[in-house]
């Protein structure tokens, strides 16, 4: 029941810190909403364009390499999912457990390789 | 006291003594980040023959960076016609939130910590990894293209970056057996990891620095070619939070480069009498300093310089540690 009890309250710590990470700018931008100025005027809410009239929206499309670079990323973080409760049990697991990693991680380490070899990893 | 109180049953009075603790940290990490920007740009100065402010507040300029915000406090906050003005409002609030959560977990001495959960370490990757959405949120709800461009480019390097720098820390987890950061610090008591890890404390070192998008590494809010990235079309404290957000996770990138290299709180040998958060102050304030200094020597990376060595040279290299730890402990320990 107790470590029941330490459990909650941890996480009630974080819970705190939260509220309090959301609280701090909510207060702070109220406080500055009644004490600064608001003249508001059509040149100073446009764009900033180096001084040029702005034209066209800027919510166009990107480089495709982007979205490249998020699935590799997907991949190589969803092994650290696997590789950390493999390294914190590493204790229990032995030696079968590392060659077992061993072959996950060659595994891995050629589709690297071939997005290296594709020239996927090249910028531009 | 704060032991017993961990171990009483959750109640009212529970969640205010934590709201009052984490609003005193609060309190404490705002002060830190007053004085890390006044001392960036102190020791900024001297490295480059400059004296930095000196004007405010006597002859080391101790008041500047109060004056700095009251003066953000002041100004007129301007939202573009053309912005996405929910979005606008809510990415300094979605940057910042993250930040402050993640100190929740960060043990500063024996006595000094906070939330103890037993899975610390993977809390400070997953929660710190929200800020990114913010940041990407606030360049693209400015509709301008050099906040789209500056919003993209930091959610590339964060993601980049993110692999090598969690891969490091696996070789940390794998000779204390825990993710726990309290568990880590007692497994540093005879050595601290820096010695049994060169490697991975160099790659999370350059990892840390790109993660806070500190120069070398300042691709998302170049000032000489995206104006300053994400963040160009905010002002007064809006824009305050956004660089809030920066000096927090400098906060809590200093503390757990000092919690997972530096042995925490341990004191160095023979020096036991020494309290262990002046030993922890220390440290952390070292690793600040060679941040500072960083930024002080360092030009620039190229945008695609940046990349290539993110994949190309740091996951190998993070992957190969791995390797050479889990040797390091069959054989060793």
């Amino acid at each position: 029941m107790e470590l029941y009890h330490l459990y909650q309250n941890n996480y009630l710590v974080v819970l705190m810190f939260l509220l309090l990470g959301i609280l701090l700018p909510i207060v702070a931008l109220t406080a500055g909403k009644i004490l600064r100025p608001a003249k508001p005027t059509k040149e100073k809410q446009t764009t900033y364009e180096s001084g040029i009239e702005p034209f066209h929206q800027s919510w166009v499309q990107y480089n495709v390499r982007y979205y490249i670079f998020a699935l590799l990323f997907v991949i190589f973080d969803v092994e650290t999912v696997f590789l950390y409760p493999w390294a914190v049990a590493y204790d229990k697991l032995g030696i079968f457990a590392l060659i077992e990693m061993t072959i996950f991680i060659v595994m891995l380490l050629i589709g690297l390789l071939y997005a290296w070899k594709k020239k996927v990893l090249k910028w531009m | 006291m704060i032991e017993e109180l961990l171990y009483s049953s959750p109640s009212l009075t529970n969640t205010l003594i934590f709201f009052g603790l984490g609003a005193s940290l609060l309190m404490m990490v705002l002060g830190f980040v007053t004085y890390a920007i006044l001392a960036e740009r102190k020791v900024m100065g001297f490295m480059q023959l400059r004296i930095g402010p000196n004007r405010v507040g006597g002859p080391f300029g101790l008041l500047q960076t109060v004056a700095d915000v009251l003066k953000l406090l002041l100004k007129e906050d301007t939202i573009p016609k053309a912005a996405d003005r929910p979005l606008f409002m809510l990415a300094p609030v979605i940057a910042f939130a993250p930040a402050f959560m993640v100190l929740a977990v960060i043990p500063f001495s024996e006595s000094l910590r906070f939330s103890d959960i037993g899975i610390g370490l993977l809390y400070y990757i997953a929660i710190s990894g929200i800020s990114t959405i913010g940041v990407l949120m606030g360049g693209w709800a400015s509709n301008n293209k050099y906040a789209l461009l500056g919003g993209m480019r930091s959610a590339a390097q964060m993601i980049s970056y993110e692999v090598p720098l969690v891969m490091s820390v696996i070789g940390v987890i794998l000779l204390t057996g825990s993710l726990n950061l309290i568990q880590i610090v007692e497994a540093q008591e005879n050595i601290a990891f820096l010695f049994v890890q060169p490697l991975a404390f160099v790659i999370f070192m350059i990892a840390s620095v790109a993660e806070l998008n500190r120069t070398p590494f300042d691709l998302p809010e170049a000032e000489s070619e995206l104006v300053a990235g994400y963040h160009v079309e905010y002002s007064g404290f809006r824009w305050a939070f956004f660089m809030l957000t920066e000096y927090v996770y400098l906060f809590a990138m200093a503390s757990i480069t000092t919690i997972l290299f530096l042995g925490g709180w341990n004191p160095v040998p023979y020096l036991e009498f020494i309290p262990g958060i002046i030993w922890f102050a220390l440290k952390f304030s070292v690793v600040v300093f060679f941040l500072i200094w960083l930024r002080a020597t360092l030009p620039r990376m190229r945008a695609d310089q940046l990349m290539s060595f993110g994949w190309k040279v740091l996951l190998p290299l993070a992957l190969l540690n791995i390797f050479i730890s889990a040797v390091i402990k069959e054989i060793w320990f």
